[in-house]
């Protein structure tokens, strides 16, 4: 089966985020006071094959874990859905 | 004492020696609390002397050996201990403030981060001081090159010191990087950073006056790197990689306002006296300060701007959150510095005032949540103090044992190239481009040694005719092989760079890297390490400004790393014309040795490496031949009789050549002493040893210039337009060695 | 001629630049503060490289909004000199004012070293006392700086001769192995189709001064002051 997941990796909150402060600022100057905070990640897309869904669950954890995601400084969360 | 429970909870209850354990605490140190407070303490005091009295702020284990070190001459502003960084009078009113720091432990867990805050820390140390940073050096040591590990390591902390010291704008010029088994777990990260500043206009960590209010500025605190102080004192296991969080993030362009802002507040003059937060965050500060002002401070820890709700206390005080200042202002004048940050867009507020208590009186929303005597924390204060048992360990006998007829001499020119190209292309011999190209070396419009290469790198001091020189030298296997003689050669090793680039070698400032000091034989090469550093420091007059040391580089799977007292060493031109390059400069000129040959092979990268000799003893060294041989070569170059200047160091006498070739594509026609096995003639690392290059027209007025001199030389012969021929075989090509030495790492990286 | 400086927040080349202008105008150098609008009636406004804004979102894309900005580009379309050097040549093309993009160097790492450039035309005011054929060394030191335009808007810079430099090898040639980031057709500087914006990636404040050894940038700074003021 094919699936495709939606990878979202974000720095962890409990940890700054100089790249999401700085716009933050940028934000700032253009007037946009309201904005409360600002947190920038990234997001990925995998296209992958696997026998059914728990597999492939199984195989994009393996990819954030290992290479996607560094788990010290960010978390991962991803959404799975048949290609 | 009475404390309010209801506010802050859990941690306002009352300790016992199991908690202290677990904040890394001797029970012996619990009971020292005990008596200070003549209570117990309750948990934020108790992670107050925890962070204080760890070995990174303490230096407990280090203190009495380190005080034996020189810290004494006629140019030094600020003595190693005073103050964050030391201070050198490099004349016409300018002094130069320079250090070196370690971030090894946290570069072992996060490289990136771990060598960007690392850069961060060493240039706030130095503008805390008042000086603008003017460059920056870093010292690097990995395991085994072709672990990937090794590789993920390099990549992630090179990459840090770039993004970070790049984005801050101060060049990063030079530096070292080794690969060795020894480091596979526990690389070694050590950051080195020089500023100028006026004479006169420096800035104190001293918190007095009564009254006197205390800011905090720059980035607001967050739950990171919390326990960071405690964490940096423990043996890396992997269960303390889960132990979170305790990385820091950096942000370079938080600290380049905050170095504009902090220069500028002090230009104003505001200022009583600052710090910046490094390890153990406002705590170390506000007691440091206070301890050295003999005064006390009343801190009001919800002032601080937080990054997240609902921080503790204990989370507030221990934070090492980055690119923060703690700055104690003249009463009344308390408008100056806020005009200023908000000029900067950074975070400023007052968190507390002076007290002329002697005490750190904390508290939250007007309770009082911690009550310590600022002098009991710090070191020379009340901090604890130990002399640790040491041992000589078994393989040192055993390195003595070596001699160079156990290596059998090759035989022929083909086995010779084949250890040339061996040599050339050796990762801890060749081209570091494939690092320094990721770090910003021009920014500045300063670094002389772009163009002109030399053996420490050169930085013009602007408004001045003066320049200053700058290395960082270590050479572990040396010191592993024979801590006293090894760490003497790393400080000889440095003067001498700074000689060969046409400096004066003026102070150092060291990175003790070392293993666990409750063991007795790694902290046998700790000691010997600084009995070797004293008698060098002694004979070149380079006193110690400060550093620090990191304890605890081993895992419990692999032993310790190499002993590695990193050497920072400051040079001084007093004109900038002395500027002196390793490269040959043309076709024809004369190639000395400055300085005896030896039979000697010791711990050379051709016995370790080619030969696969892990133990042998130190290189043949004696301090008074090369303090000698160094002033033999400052003399040549103020009188102007030389074209390039070059140390032999690793790989010996033939990768000095080479590296003086290599830049203007010449070579060399050199002829060996037969007196010598040619190996070691040629590989061998025995110390004291120069590779000068001189005209033709001046080769009669450099001999006799020599001959006045108290030292051995040589003509080996003369340089050519590329070929390198020893002893009237042609060896090589330098185009296509040069091709091997440039691009050796980046093929084991790519 | 009176030259001004911008200085953003993250600025790091702001004084080195400051300096060569002195040198080679022998006037003051106004410094224009990010947060102002004034530009104290400067002819020749320079954006200096560094880490704008710490240059997190994207290379210029904070910087461009900020005040000083809108002066910048109203000074411009009136005809007014502007050059943006390294991130000031980021600046530029986010805000509009120069063509293209710079994107991250094909070797995704952050590159210093000196590279050899070739001026490409001499009919723009900073390539004036240039040679055409000619190779001139001056350093790069960036993470973003692949310039890239798509095939329409890099043909109008063909066409209208607003290549100002392409990277080289020391004898001018261009090669596969002389394009250090992987810029389209090796472009490492350009001007407007106004001719008065140029922006180029390299440093030439840091190849103008004897003391370092490269003299090469230098000509750069002479040759603007042929600039008859407006």
């Amino acid at each position: 089966m094919k699936f495709t997941a939606e990878i979202d990796i974000m720095p962890r909150p409990e940890l700054l985020d100089p790249q999401g402060k700085a716009v933050m600022l940028g934000l700032e100057h253009l007037g946009l006071n309201q904005v409360a905070d600002v947190r920038i990640g990234k997001h990925i897309r995998l296209n992958l094959e696997a026998e059914n869904e728990q597999a492939a669950q199984e195989k994009v954890e393996q990819a954030c874990k290992k290479l996607l995601a560094n788990l010290i400084m960010e978390s991962y969360t991803f959404e799975l859905t048949p290609a | 004492m009475r404390f309010n429970k209801k506010a802050t909870g859990v941690e306002q209850q009352l300790t016992t020696v199991e908690t202290a354990k677990k904040l890394g605490l001797l029970p012996e140190e619990f009971e020292k609390i005990k008596n200070i407070l003549g209570r117990t303490p309750n948990f934020t005091e108790l992670s107050i002397f925890s962070v204080m009295w760890s070995e990174h702020c303490s230096y407990k284990n280090s203190i009495v050996w380190l005080k034996t070190l020189p810290k004494k001459s006629a140019r030094m502003l600020a003595e190693a201990g005073e103050e964050n960084a030391g201070l050198v009078d490099i004349g016409g009113g300018l002094a130069c403030s320079f250090k070196i720091e370690s971030h090894n432990h946290p570069s072992a867990i996060e490289p990136y981060q771990g060598a960007a805050t690392g850069v961060g820390g060493i240039n706030r140390d130095i503008f805390t001081m008042g000086a603008r940073p003017i460059a920056q050096l870093n010292s690097l040591r990995f395991g085994n090159i072709q672990n990937d590990k090794t590789k993920r390591l390099l990549k992630g902390v090179v990459k840090g010191i770039g993004d970070y010291g790049n984005a801050f704008g101060i060049p990063t010029v030079g530096g070292e990087l080794y690969f060795d088994e020894c480091y596979n777990v526990n690389p070694l990260v050590n950051a080195f950073s020089a500023g100028i500043v006026e004479v006169g206009k420096t800035a104190s960590a001293i918190a007095e006056g009564v009254g006197n209010p205390v800011f905090i500025v720059g980035s607001a605190t967050g739950k990171d790197g919390i326990h960071g102080a405690t964490f940096a004192s423990e043996d890396i296991t992997e269960a303390s990689a889960e132990k979170l969080p305790s990385v820091q993030v950096g942000d370079p362009f938080q600290e380049k306002l905050l170095l504009e802002a902090t220069l500028e507040v002090l230009e104003s003059g505001c200022v009583v006296g600052m710090q910046d937060m490094g390890a153990a965050g406002i705590t170390c500060s506000t007691s440091e300060m206070s301890a050295k002002g003999e005064s006390g401070m009343e801190v009001w820890l919800d002032k601080v701007p937080t990054r997240q709700k609902d921080m503790v206390p204990f989370e507030i005080l221990l934070s090492e959150s980055q690119e923060r200042m703690l700055i104690v202002v003249h009463k009344g004048q308390e408008d100056k510095i806020k005009a200023i940050c908000d000029k900067w867009d950074l975070y400023c507020a007052q968190i507390g005032e002076v007290t002329d208590t002697k005490r750190l009186k904390y508290y939250m929303h007007g309770e009082l949540v911690a009550d310590v005597p600022a002098e009991d924390l710090v070191l020379g204060g009340g901090a604890p103090v130990y002399h640790r048992e040491y041992r000589e360990p078994a393989y040192f006998k055993e390195a003595q044992q070596f001699s160079i007829d156990q290596v059998t001499e090759p035989k022929g020119l083909e086995e010779y190239r084949k250890i040339a190209e061996f040599l050339a292309s050796h990762p801890n011999i060749c081209s570091r481009r494939w690092v320094y190209h990721q770090y910003d070396s021009m920014v500045g419009t300063a670094t002389m040694t772009t163009n002109r290469p030399s053996d420490a790198a050169i930085v013009k001091v602007k408004g001045s005719d003066k320049a200053i020189s700058i290395t960082v030298d270590c050479n572990s296997r040396y010191v592993n092989a024979n801590p006293e003689e090894g760490c003497a050669i790393a400080v000889a090793e440095a003067a001498r760079n700074i000689v060969c680039s046409g400096g004066e070698p003026v102070a150092i400032t060291n990175c003790l890297n070392f293993g666990n000091p409750y063991v007795p034989e790694v902290y046998w090469q700790f000691v010997g390490a600084i009995k070797g550093m004293k008698k060098a420091c002694e004979k070149f007059e380079t006193p110690v400004t400060g550093g620090n040391v990191s304890f605890y580089n081993q895992s419990s799977d692999e032993g310790p790393v190499f002993p590695t007292p990193t050497i920072g060493m400051l040079g001084i031109l007093e004109n900038k014309e002395l500027a002196t390059t390793l490269a040959f400069q043309n076709a024809g000129d004369l190639i000395y040795l400055v300085g005896a040959a030896q039979n000697d092979i010791n711990s050379s990268e051709y016995l370790y490496s080619y030969h696969g000799v892990k133990l042998s003893p130190s290189p043949a060294f004696d301090l008074e031949t090369e303090y000698q041989v160094q002033d033999a070569t400052k003399h040549l170059i103020r009188e102007k009789l030389v074209q390039s200047v070059h140390d032999i160091s690793d790989g010996g006498l033939y990768i000095a050549l080479l590296e003086s070739a290599m830049p203007q594509n010449l070579g060399f026609d050199i002829q060996t002493d037969s007196t010598f096995r040619k190996d070691a003639y040629l590989f061998g690392e025995s110390q004291s040893r120069i590779v000068i290059s001189v005209a033709p027209a001046q080769q009669a007025a450099f001999e006799s210039a020599l001959k006045g001199q108290n030292t051995a030389f040589t003509l080996l012969g003369t340089v050519t337009t590329g070929e390198c021929r020893i002893d009237n075989e042609a060896f090589q090509n330098t185009v296509e060695i040069k091709k091997l030495y440039d691009t050796a790492l980046e093929k084991l990286m790519n | 001629m009176k030259f001004g400086v911008v200085i953003f927040p993250g600025s790091n080349c702001d004084q080195d630049v400051i300096q060569v202008l002195e040198r080679v105008s022998n006037k003051p150098v106004a410094r224009l503060w990010h947060k102002d609008h004034d530009l104290q009636s400067c002819d020749f406004i320079v954006l200096p490289g560094g880490f704008s804004y710490g240059d997190y979102l994207r290379s210029g894309a904070i910087a461009r909004f900020s005040p000083i900005m809108q002066e910048v580009i109203g000074h411009a379309n009136k005809g007014g000199y502007v050059m943006g050097i390294c991130n000031g040549f980021q600046i530029l093309t986010e805000a509009g004012l120069l063509p293209g993009a710079l994107l991250r160097n094909t070797e995704q790492k952050f590159i210093c070293r000196n590279v050899h450039i070739r001026p490409e035309t001499t009919d723009l005011l900073p390539t004036r006392r240039l040679e055409k054929g000619k190779a001139y060394q001056v350093p790069i030191a960036h993470g973003e700086g692949r310039f890239y335009a798509d095939a329409d808007t890099l043909q109008r810079i063909k066409d209208q001769d607003q290549v100002m430099f392409r990277y080289c090898n020391s004898h001018a040639a261009i090669a596969p192995d002389t394009n250090c980031n992987g810029s389209i057709e090796s472009i490492a500087g350009i001007s407007n189709e106004g001719r008065n914006v140029f922006g180029m990636m390299p440093h030439p404040e840091r190849a103008a001064d004897p003391d370092l050894g490269n003299m090469d940038g230098l000509l750069i700074f002479e040759s603007l002051l042929e600039a008859v003021p407006a």
